[in-house]
């Protein structure tokens, strides 16, 4: 029985679902150990928690651009609709629900619930739209969540809510507090988000994400994805399926970005712009399209890499640039993909010889 | 035809024009139960015009698909395939990054369902329909001789087993009745005469009417029962294969003048 | 009335941004690939031409003439070395590349130039036609009048020669236009080295407008004339033409009637519009799968 399990966990089928756990897991046991024993950098500390965030939105879009194939360049946009719903949420709440825990659940669960609701709004008219046209709407999408973010004015006095667009015209009483101020954005933000929360979130990502991919929706999502009129021939409905992908990839970034927005004293809204959404881009498609230990892998090693190179000052972007540039190349080049097929078989043939 | 009842499909003077240029027209046929009906001619005829007009992915210009005695206007290709029609295509169209289990298990995506939450959850009921997918599919992988190949990316199959898998996907889906896009192109001649055995078998085991688009005549004339001949988007002949075989107007169409 | 002034202005904005989108449209329907590093070639353009004037005290012509230079053989470089070896790769690994080469060359032009912002020399004739209460400058007549220079020298290109020939063969068909004998390396690169020339002179017209130039100046500029070539229908000369004056147009005539703040966001929702009617952009093609 206990072999019979264990045989699962590691067949063809579970072994990148095992590893990704398993991976998560085991990091989170040594990191919180060195931070217990006093060993991490401030530094590092500072990033535990940006990383766990960009994990958990690399594995939404990953869902989004790997398992569904549909290029997203507006996960950032989903993220600040998350980060900015939390952070309201939780200022809103903070006199009247201080443990800080139970906060911290109901901002990232509103964050999440936002995300999913812009999500189904963009997917409308997105899903209309096939690669680089949907794209570029994901884009424009991107824009002006941006635009509307930075035009938000948000505050709260005993008299209730106050809200006002483009132009600040409201004025709290004492005590009053802004929420969302504008282009300022949101300042002030109680910090509740933490590492642990992080890596939680992260696991329950990974339960969704392999859960919806293992079953049913999942297998249409591919299905759609490698081929369209095959799939409907077989009566998949492309939009439902494609919108599923979408709004779980929105959902996963509005996680993110609430747990983002509230690691943060302040938070502007040009934080969340092209730029970010196209870093995340990276971190997918350098882990690999539907891979998701791989995700993991190369977006812990890329938002750190660059502080790695902080001793090389002015030149760290320039190399990060180059590497990118240079894994996209070799992991392209006929030769280099031969060795590594090579490599990867010779490395399985003896594992299999080690089980037998 | 009148020992038999009603007609599976019934297509009254369909045509189909692309930017005023008329690709099928008039064209009118009947598929009854359980039958294997053959449809021929040369090379741009407006044969898998014909199979894109029954399954919807192109729009008829004119006529009318009657299937199961209903009106078919206005549907969508899932609507045709929920309706009980299921095809192949001439270039093949696997999901080619899936396994070849998972692109049966496709096909039965409207016939077992489950909540997307029950898959997050792995609630019983979705373990009890996930065995179910399985064990359907595998059955059929079996009836093509594909369960050895399972668990391999369709992609990595042999040319004469992708086309084996297609038709298990689409069988998949519970049709009533099956299109078959040229099924033994690329075939050698021994998978040819095994492909000829499944399809009777395909036709029997599962009760279903069969239309099949072919070059190979020796397939055609050795299991359909009845042909069908296009040629320039009309329809030229229509008889038993020893009618076809003997009619001047097919011979003309296919030796040339 | 100021109603023909910002429109006369939106045609000025929307005039660069369609020579910048002539570049955008010219790589992807040639070579198939969104181009995401074309802004900051605009950005090398403006410093070239920036020390052309300032430190080597050359005339306007000259320094157009060598900042076009010099940003057509950087495209013709990065495409030999980051995008040829792609030549089979996924478009996303072309995307993620070009990515690359766009941070290259912004954290280059930072270490090379500093963050510090720059103030681009008046080149241009100051002053302005008046029109009614308000005046159109020369330097927005003259981006005008380059941009319709631009399209007509480019469609004569194009249509009349045997490069744009070759050009628009491969555009149809790279298999086929290599059996007929077209290098298809070569023609890649003079896209390239056209749509950078090109970018050149966006450059110029912008920095004359806005004066203050920076390594990310390329960036916003960039994605404007990516919408702007999407709109018109990528791939699509005439498309990238109009999609960039309706996008200058738009822009401005939001700036001016409905919201400062939120005239970028007007801008990309009218795009999501025109999409959602016009699937594929105002010109571009609908390309229909054989089943």
């Amino acid at each position: 029985m206990k072999n019979n399990i264990f045989s699962k966990l590691l067949d063809a089928k579970h072994r990148g679902r095992t590893g990704s756990f398993a991976l998560v897991i085991i990091s989170y046991i040594i990191i919180e150990a060195l931070m217990h024993t006093g060993s991490l950098s401030s530094l590092f500390s500072s990033l535990l928690v940006p990383v766990t965030c960009y994990i958990v939105a690399s594995i939404g879009l990953n869902m989004n651009v790997g398992i569904s194939g549909e290029l997203n360049l507006g996960q950032a946009g989903f993220m600040s609709v998350g980060a900015f719903t939390a952070v309201s949420v939780s200022g809103r709440l903070a006199p009247i629900m201080p443990n800080p825990i139970i906060r911290l659940i109901f901002a990232i669960v509103a964050g999440i619930i936002m995300a999913a609701v812009f999500g189904i709004i963009i997917g409308i008219p997105v899903l209309k739209l096939e690669g680089d046209y949907l794209a570029i709407v994901t884009l424009a999408f991107g824009q002006i969540i941006k635009s509307i973010i930075t035009n938000m004015y948000l505050g709260f006095d005993d008299t209730g809510l106050h809200f006002s667009f483009v132009e600040k015209t409201m004025s709290l009483n004492p005590g009053g507090k802004m929420l969302l101020d504008g282009p300022m954005g949101a300042t002030g933000v109680q910090r509740i988000a933490n590492f642990t929360a992080g890596v939680i979130l992260i696991l329950i990502s990974l339960i969704v994400v392999y859960n919806i991919i293992y079953s049913r929706s999942g297998r249409a999502i591919m299905a759609a994805r490698d081929n369209r009129i095959a799939a409907e021939s077989v009566g998949i409905d492309i939009s439902k399926t494609k919108m599923l992908s979408f709004v779980l990839s929105a959902s996963l970034a509005g996680a993110a970005g609430a747990l983002y927005g509230l690691n943060y004293s302040t938070l502007v809204p040009a934080k969340f712009d092209f730029n970010t959404s196209i870093l995340i881009l990276v971190y997918v498609v350098l882990g690999g399209l539907g891979n998701m230990t791989g995700t993991i892998i190369s977006t812990v090693i890329l938002v750190l890499l660059p502080e790695l190179l902080r001793s090389m000052q002015d030149y760290r972007m320039l190399i990060y640039a180059v590497v990118l540039i240079a894994i996209m190349i070799l992991t392209n080049n006929d030769r280099v993909k031969t060795f590594f097929a090579g490599l990867r078989q010779s490395i399985f043939r003896k594992k299999q010889e080690g089980s037998v | 035809m009148e020992e038999k009842h009603k007609p599976v499909l019934e297509v009254k003077e369909l045509g189909i024009d692309f930017g005023g240029l008329t690709a099928v027209n008039d064209f009118s046929m009947q598929i009854f139960d359980k039958e294997i009906v053959g449809l021929i001619g040369p090379n741009g005829a407006g044969k898998t015009t014909v199979f894109n007009m029954l399954t919807k992915v192109y729009k008829p210009s004119r006529g009318s698909i009657f299937f199961l005695g209903e009106d078919t206007a206005g549907k969508s290709v899932v609507e045709m395939s929920h309706a009980g029609i299921a095809r192949t295509f001439q270039n093949i169209r696997l999901f080619n990054q899936l396994s070849v289990l998972d692109n049966v298990k496709t096909g039965f995506h409207d016939r077992v369902k489950y909540s997307n939450l029950s898959a997050v959850f792995r609630t019983p009921s979705f373990r009890k329909k996930e065995r179910e997918i399985e064990e359907g599919s595998l059955e059929l992988l079996k009836i093509f001789r594909l369960d050895t190949e399972a668990e391999n990316l369709a992609k990595n199959l042999p040319y004469g087993a992708q086309r084996r898998l297609e038709i298990a996907r689409a069988l998949a889906t519970d049709p009533k009745l099956l299109l078959l896009d040229e099924p033994a192109a690329g075939m050698n001649p021994q998978e040819t005469e095994e492909l000829m055995d499944m399809i009777r078998l395909t036709r029997d085991h599962f009760g279903i009417a069969i239309l099949l688009i072919e070059h190979d005549m020796k397939l055609v004339m050795g299991i359909c029962e009845r042909i069908t001949v296009l040629n320039y988007g009309m329809m030229l002949s229509e008889g038993t294969p020893d009618e076809i075989q003997a009619d001047p107007q097919v011979i003309k169409a296919y030796l040339g003048e | 009335m100021d109603f023909l002034s910002y429109f006369i202005n939106g045609l000025g904005l929307g005039s660069v941004y369609a020579i910048i989108a002539l570049g955008y449209t010219m790589v992807y329907g040639i070579a198939k690939m969104l181009n995401f590093a074309h802004g900051d070639v605009i950005m090398v353009g403006a410093y070239v031409a920036f020390f052309a004037v300032n430190s080597f005290h050359l005339p306007l012509i000259p320094s157009t003439l060598l900042s076009v230079l010099i940003c057509a053989i950087l495209g013709v470089v990065v495409e030999g070395l980051a995008y040829r070896p792609l030549r089979s790769a996924s478009s996303l690994s072309v995307l993620i590349t070009a990515i690359g080469v766009s941070y290259f060359l912004q954290n280059a032009a930072q270490l090379l130039w500093s963050s510090a912002p720059k103030v681009f020399p008046s080149v241009f004739p100051s002053g302005g036609i008046a029109l009614g209460d308000s005046t159109v400058s020369y330097l927005t007549i003259i981006t005008i009048a380059v941009c319709v220079l631009v399209m007509a020298c480019l469609t004569a290109f194009i249509n009349k020669t045997s490069t744009g020939r070759a050009m628009r063969a491969c555009s149809e068909d790279k298999g086929a236009a290599a059996l007929m004998g077209i290098n298809v390396n070569r023609i890649i690169s003079i896209t390239f080295a056209i749509g950078s020339g090109l970018a050149a002179v966006a450059a110029i017209l912008l920095s004359a407008t806005y004066p203050s130039i920076s390594p990310t100046l390329g960036a916003m500029p960039g994605i404007k004339a990516f919408t702007a070539a999407v709109f018109g229908g990528i791939g699509s000369i005439p498309g990238a033409f109009l999609g960039g004056l309706l996008l200058g147009v738009i822009e401005i005539f939001a700036k001016a009637y409905l919201s400062t703040q939120l005239s970028d966001a007007i801008v990309f929702a009218v795009l999501i519009v025109v999409l959602l009617i016009k699937p594929s952009g105002l010109l571009g093609k609908v390309r229909r799968e054989k089943v």
